[in-house]
């Protein structure tokens, strides 16, 4: 909300300059979001009179004008401007005045001597362009200091009002406001009923009188609609950010800032019959003001007449009912609609307006037929006519129930005792009725506070008239307990830093993504569709990690970042119940940073288990399988204690094209809830005894996993077995074709006693027939 | 004169004088250029048929009263050579050791080998700093899904359908009808739906609203905060969160105040500035010449919301706040620009490693 501090000082004025005012302003809770002067600083310009414009001697587009500056003798003025003409009143800077940027000093222009400049709005700083000087209206006072008589030494106030504060969208409740802030005396304009010279009325049909419990009207005939808006009006809406129309319109502006109520005047001719207040019909449109055709839903209320709806209540009036220049008579219209009525309905439309905005917060019941009368008498003030009696229709308006402030809770949410006169001094000077019962307050509200209805609305707003700033700081008192720390969960942080550890570094992406990349990278993804995206490539819910990491790939590869490791920890979603936390990687370039003690190598499936492994702390359970996403010869599912926990491998090289990569990068996706857990350690007694170790070379298929030998021999190891592990991987001369040789280390030691020959040899036999019978693995010689 | 033909002198002489052995010896000693040839020079004279090995022999054959000078000289004799033999040998062995050690040196300037390091994104780290001060004073962490319901997203927290307070939330819907989390604040009403007070927990995480421009970001991060207990008063909450900035900030001069302010789900509310930390209050465009910078929204748990959850008001009190980690980040790394973060630029993001 804008408005000038000149229009506030005129209903209140406390003794506070304007920065003052401000801060007293915003740490009551309406925030001052600007201050804006309502010209740039100038000086010594006065109003002046072109008394004769003759052609400079030696100039063609100058003039030499003798101009009325309000003294004894006219002086003389060089001017270039093209409106120049004897007779018009503009502004005129004299000799020593500072303009935005010039210094106005006696000159010679051509041979003749200027003793000051007639200026244009931009000269003054008042706009950003002006085709000639700025002509003044022809009651301008010559000699008066133009500031001084256009107002122009005044601040434009920008509040950001919260949505509980519609009592303070208007001048008269802000002054009420300010008045109960600083306690300066509060100043209402005074508002007289207008005589009833005329007996004319439109009979008025409420149908939703729980939509619109209150709802006034008005007849005046015989207005000039085309009366000039006075300069203090025009003035005052447009320093509160409101073009002047026309007067008629103008008035019902200017009563919605000075008291808050939103008001519409209709042009009487164009009313067909009677109005009823109304919900809308299916079906049914209307013309509004701003030329949108507004189709109307069953909830939204209307202004109807015989013919149909001719405003939608409480939002915007219709077009073809609308006010004039030619309009001689009005139907003025000033209502209450409840706030439920209302909310949410202009929005659906694409509308915001400021009754809108007032009427969706609660507009004051109590001074409906006030405002009424303020707009009739501004009316025939400024257009004339001849005002008809007050139409009334009122159904049950809302009540003000008494709320009880016990002084103890006040102190105990507030954590200070404030002084109870105080109190009860504030909340009177907010226009509420308050009465003292021993231990608390019974406070009645008044109506122009919607947002006062519990005990808690009151303690607010002790606090607020109390100042937070006045409530101590202090570190609050409670019994030490220390948090559990479970040892068996690794936090997101310790996760974050073991991949940080490993040369990952972490990157945050978007939840939302392109879902075209979802399913090109899961087939048979269903990526949640968001109903209003800001952007098709935002626009559905991830299904996995890993169309953000090779997006972040992508960026970086634009800007010669050629080694990217990446890792995010983030959710993944595929219904408002499964939203799991994953952990993702990427490796992509050279294994290494360059560096002079190391040969490059790009990283490869191996790399990147190791890094997992090392993540672990111990050897992965890896199965193959096959993911769209992946290469399917260089993938696999890791498993964790007989879950699998997610994928690893290499993108599949149709996605490598795909996304336009110049190599191949690696990728992880994790369940991060499975990572997280690990085993409490549990010391076992170590052995005094020797290790022995066996090393065996199986020859078996090619494609049969070292994984599954593995596996197979761990399946039967006697107890003394420590480890069984792959060292060796060879294929070529010496073994047949379609076959290769494992070199498998077998690692025995006993806590009991030490293993004799007979042990070991019983061992191996066991160890070599699973081999041979489960993978087919025959012990080379 | 080689070792050889020395030896061979000798098998011609029978019987010489110590002495003069020994000024050989010493020579001998001298010149010999490593360990293996003094071995040699060892064995010459002090092996088994070494010089004066043999000389010692000799005394056999002596008359008994000459016998004893002749050993003692010959003693004294094989005592100069031993010693000079250890010098020799010990010299030799530092030069060698020296030598190696020359051989080996390496231009410890280069570089070191292997994986780098990499690094937390400042949201996490900023996020990370945040919960370590909150857990000092015992608040626990608790998420919460990022789709919610509008029940919890709103409803539950006294912003009913329509309400104009539902405007400042530009929130995304999914086509099936839910939300995403305008704020972390549904953590709350999830958390007291399981948990009896006291509590006293933060909840962080992602955030989303339909807005995107130079300042607004369509994700970010919020902390909530939450603390209910019998007393809890709005001058604990000024307390904790002067407390939280000043050390965030590492400042403990840093000006802070509290603004009435309004949020359906508190009730007294307050927005919470805190002095520039850009200019120090001086006034510049981070802080739009105010000199204050708007970091967090806080107040009083309101009663509806206690309702929502079966908390009893009249027994309990609470006050809650959420921040924004981008803000903080911002402000206290001195990024610019808040589409930084989400960029994932590898050289924006080294620099906080």
């Amino acid at each position: 909300m804008q408005f000038p501090e000149s229009w506030l000082r005129n209903l209140v004025n406390p003794a506070l300059d304007t920065a003052q005012l401000a801060h007293v302003v915003t740490m009551a809770g309406l925030e001052v979001e600007a201050l804006t002067p309502a010209a740039p600083p100038f000086s010594n310009v006065v109003v002046a009179e072109i008394l004769s414009a003759d052609k400079h001697p030696d100039a063609d587009r100058l003039r030499v004008c003798q101009v009325d500056v309000g003294e004894a003798s006219p002086i003389t003025i060089v001017c270039g401007a093209p409106n120049a003409a004897a007779g018009l009143k503009v502004p005129c800077a004299r000799p020593g005045a500072i303009l935005p940027g010039i210094e106005i000093k006696v000159a010679k222009v051509r041979g003749v001597e200027s003793f000051g400049m007639l200026c244009s709005t931009k000269e003054l700083g008042l706009e950003g362009a002006a085709d000639g000087l700025m002509v003044l209206p022809e009651d301008a006072p010559v000699g008066e200091d133009f500031r001084s008589w256009l107002n122009l030494d005044d601040t434009l106030i920008t509040l950001k009002l919260t949505p509980n504060r519609a009592d303070c969208l208007s001048m008269q409740g802000l002054a009420r406001e300010v008045g109960a802030i600083t306690g300066a005396d509060v100043r209402l304009p005074q508002v007289r009923a207008v005589d009833t010279r005329i007996q004319d009325t439109v009979p008025v049909q409420v149908s939703a009188s729980e939509a619109c419990p209150l709802y006034l009207g008005r007849v005046v005939r015989g207005i000039d609609a085309q009366a000039p808006t006075p300069r203090w009006m025009a003035e005052r809406l447009e320093r509160s950010g409101i073009r002047p129309l026309l007067a008629p319109i103008d008035v019902t502006n200017y009563v919605l800032l000075e008291l808050g109520q939103p008001m519409h005047a209709f042009a009487l001719s164009r009313l067909n019959g009677g109005i009823e207040v109304r919900m809308a019909r299916a079906g049914e449109q209307l013309e509004l003001l701003n030329g949108q055709t507004a189709e109307l839903a069953p909830d939204m209320l209307v202004i109807a007449d015989a013919s149909g709806p001719v405003a939608l209540a409480g939002i915007m009036g219709g077009l073809p009912t609308s006010v004039e220049r030619a309009t001689v008579d009005v139907f003025l219209e000033a209502a209450f609609f409840t706030p439920t009525a209302i909310a949410g309905r202009a929005r659906r439309l694409g509308l915001s307006t400021d009754s809108s905005h007032r009427f969706e917060r609660g507009v004051d019941f109590g001074a409906t037929r006030r405002a009424l009368e303020r707009a009739t008498e501004l009316l025939i003030d400024i257009c004339g006519g001849q005002a008809g009696p007050i139409t009334e229709a009122v159904a049950t308006l809302p009540q003000r129930q008494p709320i009880t402030l016990r002084l103890a809770r006040l102190k105990r949410v507030a954590g200070i005792e404030m002084e109870t006169d105080q109190v009860t001094r504030g909340l009177a000077a907010l226009g509420a009725h308050v009465e003292r019962q021993d231990d608390r307050l019974i406070v009645t509200p008044p109506s122009f506070r919607f947002d006062l209805t519990i005990e808690e609305d009151l303690i607010e707003e002790a606090v607020r008239l109390f100042g937070y700033d006045n409530i101590p700081a202090q570190p609050p008192a409670a019994p030490s307990r220390m948090l559990p720390q479970d040892e068996t969960v690794l936090a997101d942080d310790t996760l974050r830093q073991m991949l940080v550890d490993l040369d990952y570094q972490e990157v945050i992406t978007y939840s939302f993504v392109d879902p075209a990349w979802e399913t090109a990278l899961d087939t048979d993804a269903r990526p949640l569709p968001l109903a209003n995206p800001i952007a098709s490539q935002l626009s559905a819910m991830r299904t996995t990690l890993w169309g953000g990491l090779i997006e972040t790939l992508r960026h970086n590869l634009n800007r010669q970042q050629e080694r990217v490791r990446i890792f995010e920890l983030g959710r993944v979603y595929t219904s408002q119940a499964k939203q799991p936390m994953k952990l993702g990687g990427l490796a992509y370039g050279d294994v290494l940073p360059e560096q002079w003690g190391a040969s490059s190598r790009r990283v490869d499936f191996f790399d990147l288990k190791g890094d997992l492994e090392r993540f672990f702390g111990h050897s992965l359970d890896t199965r193959r399988g096959t993911h769209s996403a992946l290469h399917p010869g260089q993938s696999a599912e890791i498993w964790v204690d007989g879950q699998a926990v997610g994928w690893i491998g290499a993108l599949h090289p149709r996605l490598v094209q795909a996304f336009d990569l110049p190599a191949v990068p690696m990728l992880f996706e994790l369940d991060s809830q499975m990572l997280s857990q690990r085993d409490l350690p549990r010391h076992a007694s170590l052995s005094r005894f020797p290790l022995v170790r066996r090393d065996l070379a199986f020859a078996l298929d090619v494609h049969t996993p070292a994984g599954e030998l593995l596996t197979a021999l761990r399946e039967v190891a006697p107890g003394s077995v420590q480890s069984i592990e792959v060292f060796d991987d060879y294929r070529g001369k010496g073994v047949a074709e379609n076959q290769k040789s494992l070199a498998i280390r077998v690692v025995m030691q006993d806590t009991e006693r030490t293993l004799t020959d007979q042990d070991v040899e019983d061992a191996v036999q066991k160890l070599v027939s699973a081999a041979l019978r489960q993978c087919n693995a025959a012990l080379r010689a | 004169m080689s070792f050889v033909d020395e030896f061979e002198i000798f098998q011609i002489t029978a019987m010489r004088n110590p002495n003069e052995i020994v000024a050989d010896a010493l020579n001998a000693i001298h010149a010999s250029p490593d360990l293996p040839n003094l071995e040699q020079v060892k064995a010459a004279y002090l092996g088994k048929s070494g010089q004066l090995t043999e000389l010692l022999k000799s005394l056999g054959a002596m008359p008994a009263d000459e016998r004893k000078t002749a050993g003692a000289r010959i003693n004294e004799a094989k005592q100069a050579v031993e010693a000079a033999l250890k010098d020799r040998r010990e010299a030799l062995q530092q030069a060698e050791l020296e030598r190696q050690l020359a051989a080996e040196t390496l231009d410890v300037t280069l570089p070191g080998r292997g994986l780098a390091r990499g690094g937390l994104h400042p949201v996490s780290r900023t996020l990370a700093r945040i919960q370590a001060l909150f857990r000092s004073i015992g608040f626990e962490v608790a998420t919460g899904p990022e789709i919610e319901t509008d029940f919890y997203n709103f409803t539950a927290l006294n912003i009913p359908e329509d309400h104009p307070a539902r405007a400042m939330h530009d929130t995304f819907y999914l086509q099936s009808g839910e939300l995403l989390r305008t704020h972390t604040s549904p953590v709350q009403v999830r958390y007291m739906q399981t948990h009896q007070p006291p509590l006293r927990i933060i909840a962080p995480g992602r955030v989303y609203r339909c807005d995107s421009d130079v300042t607004h970001t369509p994700m970010f991060h919020q902390v909530e905060g939450l603390w209910v207990d019998e007393s809890v008063s709005f001058a604990d909450l000024k307390g904790v969160l002067a407390d939280f900035m000043r050390n965030f900030f590492e400042r403990d001069d840093l000006p802070v105040r509290f603004r009435p302010s309004f949020f359906p789900f508190t009730e007294p509310s307050a927005e919470m500035d805190i002095g520039c930390v850009m200019c120090g209050g001086e006034g510049c465009r981070v802080c739009s010449h105010t000199g204050w910078l708007e970091v967090l929204g806080c107040g009083m748990v309101h009663p509806n919301v206690f309702k929502h959850v079966d908390i009893d008001t009249e027994r309990f009190v609470g006050f809650a706040f959420g921040l924004g980690v981008e803000r903080l980040a911002m402000l206290r790394y001195g990024v610019d620009d808040l589409r930084l973060f989400f960029e994932n630029d590898l050289r924006f993001l080294k620099q906080f490693n």
